[in-house]
């Protein structure tokens, strides 16, 4: 108890020598590394347990290349389109009064709390051929389902709350009070919004972006529900994955699936180091 | 706090016009035309097509014995997977703010593995480990523990991905907790275990109630990790979530849509439920404050 002060940032690289932590620790670290660190090591284990050359050979097989490109190219346009809806909701929602804003804020949240399969299911009772609006768009030959734009549809849905989250409550912490000076020096809107409520919210908003970004990349339930997972066409890197493992070609589905494990990691990093940062903002905040 | 709720009676700051800053048309039109277009459409498509189904085909086919099978399976597994993640999570939330350790800071961004791990790639991670040949199921299956393709496997792929909820939730409120209130009740006598009973438990159960019941929720409706593990046996460990997958795939989009309605309805009961539970214990602890 003697070395223990009240202040945790003092003994910031104090090792607690009584018992009891050192007990919950040690269950700590081996449950982790156990629990989440050996799935991570297994699949660059069978990734590479046929060596390097068919690894390589196995991420470039057209059709997974074809995955990645798709999965990009998915991620490109749902990423910036959900930090549009992320600000946007955020100022409406942080700078005014309101009825209804809590209303607002669970329904931006719906997302989260819907299994993936469902969410794929509610758009292809809307787009389907037997959906709300299949006649419709049959009439009109447009194909949603079963081709990029359900994909893209359907990631909208499940990433658009991931922005929204992260700036709403900084937003808030930090007040309006600075766009308001700006507005009797006589910004513009986009003025204010450019030099005064970006600078802000940048790490934030930034945050929000890996965090959309690692989920798009991502999903498979509700693009595996859309997609119809046709070779070469309409798989993304996950979907890929499945069909490979499905194919009993183990070390393709694993290679493929190490891409992706490369990516998350990449994105924790980011988020580190970003999260680095904004601990800085809001403690100067 | 009570200066700035007395602030408005007093009158000291001038009436502040509500809407000083522009774009209020703009990002509220915008807001709601996004989240009309595509979160609200398809929740109403889908609550349409439920709809039409019927009460009486509604009931049949959600208490159809593969129906009911798949719900018992789901929920049990669920619960599983949110106890092993009320112990694992609460366990890490405290080792993880209240020692300094060499190695803290990578175990924490650890944490958050499970949301950036992609669910299918967790799944199929996790069905090498624990496969007959694997590097867990070498060891397990002799023992007589068999985890792939059984209920525990369904259990263990939604611990996994839903790690965060309840480590994450708990974090902030112990990092905002005073550790002077445990000193002074460690220099009144108290055991770390009463302390941690009557002080510091009390403190965090409306987040730790939250975190526990968001993951129960994604337990439920978890597909990528579970499908891979499973082996997707009706009636053993088929999960609602796959049912809807296979109905669809059958083109019958009546019970498609009938059980992921329900599966929809048991997340925002639960959501609902906690909500109001830690309104109730949030207005406590402002009353005894």
């Amino acid at each position: 108890m003697i070395g223990t002060t009240s202040t945790a940032p003092a003994d910031a690289h104090h090792i607690p020598r009584a018992l009891v932590p050192r007990l919950l620790i040690g269950l700590g670290i081996i449950s982790t590394a156990l629990f989440i660190v050996t799935p991570l090591a297994v699949i660059f284990a069978q990734a590479f347990s046929h060596g390097v050359d068919v690894y390589m050979a196995n991420i470039l097989a057209p059709d997974t290349l074809h995955a990645i490109y798709l999965t990009i190219l998915v991620t490109v346009i749902v990423v910036p389109v959900n930090i549009a809806f992320g600000i946007a909701a955020a100022w409406a929602i942080t700078k005014f009064d309101f009825r209804g804003k809590k209303l607002l804020l669970t329904l931006i949240e719906i997302p989260f709390s819907i299994s993936p399969i469902v969410a794929g299911v509610t758009y292809i009772l809307l787009y389907g051929a037997q959906g709300l609006l299949g006649p419709w768009l049959i009439g009109m030959e447009l194909r949603i389902m079963f081709a990029l734009p359900g994909i893209v549809l359907v990631t909208l849905f499940v990433t658009s709350p991931f922005v929204v989250r992260e700036l709403v409550p900084l937003m808030q912490v930090q007040g309006s009070e600075q766009e308001e000076a700006a507005v009797t020096l006589g910004a513009s809107g986009w003025q204010i919004f450019a030099r005064v409520t970006l600078p802000n919210i940048r790490w934030a908003l930034l945050y929000g972006a890996v965090l959309c970004s690692a989920r798009a990349i991502g999903e498979f339930g509700a693009v595996s529900v859309v997609s119809g997972n046709i070779r070469g066409q309409t798989n993304t890197l996950p979907l890929q994955v499945e069909l490979l493992y499905h194919d009993y070609n183990t070390v393709g589905a694993f290679a493929a699936a190490s891409t992706l494990t490369l990516i998350a990691i990449i994105a924790l990093f980011a988020k580190v180091a970003i999260e680095y940062r904004l601990g800085d903002q809001r403690a100067h905040a | 706090m009570s200066a700035a709720s007395l602030a408005p009676s007093i009158g000291a700051p001038p009436v502040r016009a509500k809407r000083v800053l522009p774009g209020f048309g703009l990002t509220m039109g915008c807001t709601m035309l996004y989240l009309g277009i595509i979160v609200l459409l398809p929740l109403a498509a889908l609550l349409l097509k439920a709809g039409e189904v019927g009460p009486a085909r509604f009931w049949q086919i959600i208490s159809s014995p593969r129906a009911v099978a798949a719900f018992q399976i789901t929920f049990a597994a669920a619960a599983i997977a949110t106890v092993i993640n009320a112990f694992y999570g609460l366990l890490m939330a405290w080792i993880l703010v209240r020692y300094r350790f060499p190695g803290r800071r990578l175990l924490d961004a650890l944490m958050d593995i499970p949301f950036a791990l992609p669910t299918a790639v967790a799944g199929l991670a996790l069905t090498a480990l624990y496969a007959s040949n694997g590097w867990f199921g070498t060891v397990l299956e002799p023992a007589g523990i068999k985890i792939v393709y059984t209920i525990f496997g369904v259990a263990l792929a939604m611990a996994f991905t839903s790690v965060p909820f309840v480590v994450r939730t708990v974090q902030p409120v112990l990092e905002d907790l005073d550790p002077q209130i445990e000193q002074a009740s460690a220099t009144l006598g108290a055991y770390p275990f009463t302390i941690f009973r009557r002080v510091v438990f009390p403190v965090i159960f409306p987040a730790y109630l939250s975190g526990c019941a968001l993951a129960f929720a994604r337990s439920l409706g978890e597909f990528g990790a579970v499908v891979f593990i499973a082996g997707n046996i009706p009636f053993q460990t088929e999960i609602a979530a796959l049912l809807v997958y296979i109905r669809l795939e059958e083109f019958d989009y009546p019970a498609a849509s009938a059980i992921a309605a329900v599966l929809l309805l048991s997340a925002f009961v639960i959501l609902l439920a906690t909500n109001i539970v830690q309104a109730r214990l949030l207005r406590y602890k402002v009353r005894s404050a």
